[in-house]
Order: structure tokens, then C-alpha cells, then sequence
């Protein structure tokens, strides 16, 4: 318990520094989007024209720093991010909260995936080290875990949708002609879409966990307590299982949460590439078309996610490992 | 209780008749370890022979990197690659195990041979509880019952003198000294007619040393299981030991009763492993030690192993490869096992005794603890 609060409490303190970083750092630079825009139509915009901007980006208040700064933390925590720029006149909250589903269901469902194949298929390659599996995995994940994500994306669009003539879509999270809902056919097409850039993620996302695993696996086999475990005549599943991999994966929990603070930005070139409608795309989208409201928004919910993934770290590693628990 | 009225213990053959005729229950014949590198294999244990009746207690002594613990782990057949058993039998209660499949083994293991092992902190594992490493080998033996379980449990944890809560703690919430005596109640969760001990004290500073090693005895005379018991502190086995086999380069180069090689070590190696140790009263002595390492194992000396670093060579030592000469304690050999084995070439006639000139007298040795 107290373990929890200290972590939840440090949590807190983050995020706070976080936020805060995400209010000054805009401020201290020069210029703002007015200005921004202004440049763009070469200073061919009248006084009044600048005016009515900056009441729209809501650039003409005339509060001190530290008064927009409670504001804007009021603002932040009650999901206020004023109105998109891009997809006008909606709110940035409601643009986020269309994309958010897709990025979650694509990239974080993939990224679990991943690591518990990667970590499953890591332990058998470790445990049998020297085998056919050992032998012919770690080359071929080392060559696709360097590979550039557009790069397999544009391979499977090739294969799956030309040559086998739209066998997959290609274009988007579903097709446009069905009416969204929770409908079987509607449901089967959603999961048509996923499944290239799924593969995607997972061919290049994949290499890394196995060869972490299988590595960890083969250094904990070294171990005392898997000696004495098979002495103590353990089947070879359960020292497999609960003796190698259970100890084998706690260095990899850490890198598990990181990747999975990074599902929600960290798709921007899977998600281009096969224009699905996550955060990714909609994070590049802001940036084509400066709109500062959602980029802002963006970065504060990639942090936030980071910092929720890491606390989830901390409590898994804790329910794993017991020596993690009694610190302090 | 009654060591042999465990849960569901499998009725065996817990007698062995050896060639001469006594009742064994384990033994070791010409058994070698051979460590597979890229330059071939080199020899680790070189054909040692071992003989243990049931309910004794052999010592195992030898300086790092003599054999003993390699000889350990391919008696109880956890040799992992590239270590394997080359040539040799273990036989157990009547069954060969080098020659058992891992299925055939399995219901042997902890059941009737189970192993203490150096550092607790390592041999348990560090993400599961005491009580849950104890279920583990319980549940793998086919014991299913919860009750069961918990009561075996913390009926071995009183054997050993821990509060049976302990067993829902993790090893890093032990002390060094409760890890050890959790894993000695580990091993004795089926009351096994062998615990294979391998240096269980080696971590522990000398206060709790002892008092393990008398727990450890005390036990075995209560429960009746046999001890193979490793170790480097040749002063410290020497009290508790009914046998002791001193091992050099990956052979045994003496074996006797412990009284016997304690008080009049026959090899050069013993007598130094003996001076090694400072007594505790007595005149003080500067500690001779032995000079120099075991030799590697792919260059064996190619006569006598302890040749190069023997006080007492002489030329033959370089050339003839010393077998063992059994040697009696009393004019005539008066019980089995009574009799003292040498592999020096100064007792090759069968009856010379070492000079008395020897690096310090070894009659009356001071003890130790």
C-alpha cells in the first residue's frame, strides 16, 4: 500500500513538471500562431483581420502569466483544449477522442501482442538453446527489426492488395460504405483493415522481445535455482515457465511499459502509410496544417500516456518481483 | 516421526549389494566428467569411485577446481552441456541412473535424492515464496492436497528450527543462515535416503557454520538419510563425517574413515590441506599452505597429478601414474570401509607409513572449531 502511494505520488509530481514544461515551452518562443498565419499570407491581412485572429486562437487576453497558467491547468485536467484549426469547428477533445479508439486498437493491441509472442518465443528459443529455432530466429529478427515500417507497409500493400487484387484494404479503418456500428459485417471489415498494419508493427516490433528474451532466458539458466529446480524433479514446462522465463522477463518490463507509452505516437509512419484514422496520422495532420490547439493536446496526451504506462511498470514489476516491493 | 511414513512414498529397493558383498546405497563406479570445448574435451572427474552405506556421512574435501562439485552434480545427474558423464555408473538403490531417461528419473529426484546447494540466495528463486517452492516440489512429486502440503511444510521448517511463518516469505527477506536451513528443510520435504551437499555452509561466517553443521547432523541421525557432503574446509567436515575421500585434479587421492585421514593423512595433498588450517591452540605455527594451483585440466602432469607442487616427490612421481593403495589402519582390516585408500606412489609397497619428518606432526591435531 504504501509502495502504491509513493508511486502514485510521484506520478503526480511528473506529470505536474510535464504539464508545466507544455505550458512555457510555447510561450518562451517568439511569435505566435497569428503571427504564424500572418506569415504565411505575407502581412497581406489587415490590423483588423490580426485581431479577429488572435480572438480566435484566443491570443488577445490581457491575463498575467501565472493566471493563464491556473487556466490553463483548469483546462487541461477538465479535457478543455479549445477548438481544432484542422477539423473546425469541433473541439480538440472530441477530434482526440475519434482517433484515440483506432491508435489503441491497432497499435496497443499489436504491441501486446508483441511482446507476449516475443517474450513466449524468446523463452523457447533460450531454453532450447543451440536448436533450430535458436539457430534460425535471432538472424532473420535482427534484419526485419531494422527495417522502416512504411518500407513493409508498402510490401504488403503490394502484396495483399495489388497482386492478390484488394485481398485487404489498403486505405483507412474501415470502409466508408458501411454505416459504423456494432454490426457483423461492420465489425469484419474493421478487423480487415487492421490486419496489414497490424503485421506491420508486429514483424518489426517483434524481433526486439525475442532476442531480449531469448537472452535473459539463457542467462538465468545459468542460475542456481534452475539447477536446484530440476534437482527437485520440476517438469521442464514448469522450470520453463516458472523458474526461467517468470525471472527472465523482469529486465524486459521496464521496456515493455516504454513501448507502450510510445503506442500512441509512435505509429505516425504505420498509420500515414495506411491512412488510418489514429493519433498518429491526425499528429501529422496538425503539423501540416499548424494547428497548435491539437498538437498541444497531442503532446500532453503522449505524456500523460507515457507516464501511466511507466506506472504500470512500476505495479507490474512489483507483482512480479518481490524484492521491488520491500524497497525503502 | 517417521522418516518413512511420508505421503505417498513409492515402496523401492533401497539395498545395493556391492561386489564385496555390503549392503550400499549408493555407489560410484569409475564415474569421469568430461567438459566438451573447442579444443576437445578435457577431463573434469577421472574415474572416481565412491561407496556410500545408508545413513553415512561422507566428506568430500579438495582445494576449487579439484572435481568435487562436477563429481556432485553427475551423481545427482544435473551435469548441464557441455559437461557430460563420460564413462561410469551411479548406482542408486539398485538402479543405474547415468543410463535413466529424465522421465524414469524424475520420480527419483527430491523423493530420495535431493541437493543442498552452495548459496541459498541463488538456489532459491527469488520471485516465489519459501511455501510456494516447497508446494512446487511437492505438487511435482504428485502430492495434491493443500493441507497436506502446508502441514509437510511446517513440520520441515520446525525440523530445522524456523518459525513456519517464514513460508510466506521471499528468499531476500531471509537471513543467509534461515536461506541455508529453508533449503535444508526444502530438501527434506520427502525425508530422502540421500541429501547431496554442496559447501551448504561456504556463505555463512564460522558462528552460524557451526551451528548449521550441527543442526545438519543432528538431523541426519534422526531421520537416518545419507550425506555426500562437499566441502574445502577439510577441519570442518572433519567432526561431523563418518568417511572422508580428499579429491585432487579430479581424482580421489584419499579416502578413509575421517578419523583416520584427519589424523594421519597418508597423501601430501591431505597434509597440506591440514596445514592450510591454523589451530586454535597449540604453539602458533606460521601456515605452510600448498604452493602453486591444481594443475589446468588439459595439462595433467603426466605421472603422479600432485607431483609439481608435492614436497615429498621423488623421481618415479613424474613417470608412473599412481593407481590407489589400500592400506590398512590395523593389522588386519577389522570392518569394510575401515580401510584407507592412497593414490601416492610412498605407499606403494602397501605398509610404508609417511616419514615422520613430515611439515609438522600430524598425530594429535588440534581441532579446529
Amino acid at each position: 500500500m504504501r509502495f502504491i502511494a509513493r508511486r502514485l505520488g510521484l506520478f503526480l509530481i511528473t506529470l505536474w513538471v510535464a504539464l508545466t514544461v507544455n505550458f512555457f515551452i510555447p510561450r518562451l518562443m517568439p511569435g505566435n500562431p497569428a503571427e504564424a498565419m500572418m506569415a504565411r499570407y505575407r502581412g497581406r491581412v489587415n490590423p483588423e483581420a490580426m485581431k479577429a485572429l488572435e480572438v480566435a486562437f484566443g491570443l488577445n487576453t490581457h491575463k498575467s502569466l501565472p493566471v493563464q497558467y491556473v487556466d490553463y491547468l483548469g483546462n487541461t485536467l477538465t479535457g478543455q483544449f479549445g477548438t481544432s484549426f484542422t477539423f473546425f469547428p469541433q473541439p480538440v477533445s472530441t477530434v482526440i477522442a475519434q482517433a484515440l479508439p483506432w491508435t489503441l486498437g491497432l497499435v496497443g493491441v499489436t504491441t501486446v501482442i508483441a511482446f507476449l509472442l516475443g517474450t513466449a518465443i524468446g523463452t523457447v528459443a533460450g531454453w532450447r538453446r543451440g536448436g533450430v529455432l535458436d539457430s534460425v530466429l535471432p538472424p532473420v529478427f535482427v534484419i526485419t527489426s531494422a527495417l522502416p515500417y512504411f518500407w513493409i507497409g508498402l510490401l504488403l500493400i503490394l502484396l495483399f492488395t495489388v497482386v492478390l487484387n484488394g485481398f485487404l484494404p489498403s486505405d483507412g479503418g474501415y470502409d466508408p460504405t458501411l454505416t459504423p456500428g456494432f454490426t457483423g459485417e461492420f465489425v469484419v471489415d474493421v478487423l480487415a483493415h487492421a490486419v496489414m498494419p497490424a503485421i506491420t508493427i508486429l514483424i518489426i516490433s517483434i524481433g526486439g522481445w525475442i532476442l531480449t528474451m531469448r537472452n535473459n532466458v539463457v542467462t538465468t539458466l545459468a542460475e542456481d535455482y534452475i539447477t536446484m529446480a530440476r534437482a527437485k524433479g520440476l517438469s521442464n514446462r514448469s522450470i520453463m515457465w516458472q523458474y526461467a522465463a517468470r525471472n527472465a522477463v523482469l529486465p524486459n518490463l521496464a521496456g515493455f511499459a516504454m513501448s507502450l507509452g510510445f503506442v500512441v505516437s509512435g505509429s505516425i509512419l504505420v498509420e500515414y502509410t495506411f491512412n488510418y484514422p489514429g493519433i498518429g496520422y491526425m499528429l501529422k495532420s496538425a503539423v501540416d496544417n499548424q494547428d497548435y490547439p491539437l498538437m498541444q493536446a497531442l503532446f500532453v496526451l503522449i505524456t500523460v500516456v507515457v507516464l501511466v504506462a511507466v506506472l504500470l511498470c512500476d505495479f507490474l514489476t512489483a507483482a512480479l518481483d518481490p524484492r521491488v516491493r520491500t524497497e525503502g | 516421526m517417521s522418516p518413512r511414513a511420508n505421503p505417498g512414498t513409492v515402496l523401492r529397493d533401497t539395498t545395493h549389494v556391492g561386489s564385496d558383498g555390503e549392503e550400499l546405497l549408493l555407489d560410484v563406479r569409475g564415474l569421469s566428467v568430461e567438459y566438451d570445448t573447442p579444443n576437445g574435451s578435457v577431463r573434469a572427474v577421472d574415474k572416481v569411485d565412491l561407496q556410500l552405506r545408508p545413513g553415512e556421512f561422507l566428506g568430500v574435501v579438495g582445494e576449487s577446481g579439484c572435481g568435487k562439485s562436477t563429481m556432485l552434480f553427475a551423481i545427482a545427474q544435473l551435469l548441464n552441456p557441455p559437461a557430460r558423464i563420460a564413462e561410469g555408473s551411479v548406482t542408486f538403490a539398485g538402479r543405474n541412473l547415468v543410463t535413466m531417461t529424465a522421465s524414469e528419473l524424475a520420480p527419483v529426484r527430491w523423493r530420495q535424492v535431493s541437493v543442498v546447494m552452495q548459496s541459498a540466495m541463488n538456489a532459491l528463486n527469488p520471485v516465489k515464496r519459501i511455501g510456494a517452492q516447497f508446494a512446487d516440489a511437492m505438487k511435482a512429486h504428485g502430492v495434491r492436497s493443500r493441507t497436506e502440503i502446508a502441514d509437510r511444510s511446517r513440520e520441515v521448517m520446525r525440523l530445522v528450527g524456523i518459525d513456519a511463518t517464514h513460508l510466506t516469505s521471499y528468499p531476500h527477506q531471509l537471513s543467509g543462515g534461515m536461506r541455508q536451513r529453508a533449503m535444508i528443510a526444502m530438501a527434506l520435504l520427502f525425508t530422502p535416503e540421500l541429501v547431496i551437499m554442496d559447501e551448504p555452509t561456504s556463505a555463512l561466517d564460522v558462528v552460524a557454520q557451526r551451528s548449521l553443521m550441527l543442526q545438519i547432523k543432528e538431523l541426519q541421525q534422526q531421520l537416518g538419510f545419507a550425506v555426500v557432503f562437499v566441502t574445502h574446509d577439510m577441519s570442518l567436515v572433519s567432526h561431523f563425517s563418518d568417511r572422508l575421500m580428499v579429491m585432487y585434479a579430479g581424482q580421489a587421492v584419499e579416502v578413509g574413515p575421517t578419523r583416520e585421514v584427519f589424523d594421519t593423512p597418508r597423501h601430501p595433498y591431505s597434509i597440506g590441506l591440514l596445514d592450510a588450517f591454523p589451530s586454535i591452540r597449540g604453539p602458533r605455527v606460521p601456515l605452510t599452505g600448498i604452493p602453486g594451483a591444481p594443475p589446468a585440466l588439459n595439462a595433467m602432469p603426466p605421472g603422479c597429478r600432485f607431483a609439481p607442487r608435492c614436497p615429498r616427490r621423488f623421481d618415479d612421481c613424474d613417470a608412473a601414474v599412481p593407481p590407489l593403495y589400500r592400506i590398512g589402519t590395523a593389522p588386519q582390516v577389522v570392518e569394510a570401509g575401515a580401510e584407507v585408500e592412497v593414490r601416492c606412489l610412498l605407499h606403494r609397497d602397501g605398509a610404508r607409513e609417511p616419514e615422520p619428518t613430515g611439515p609438522v606432526p600430524t598425530a594429535h591435531r588440534e581441532e579446529t572449531l
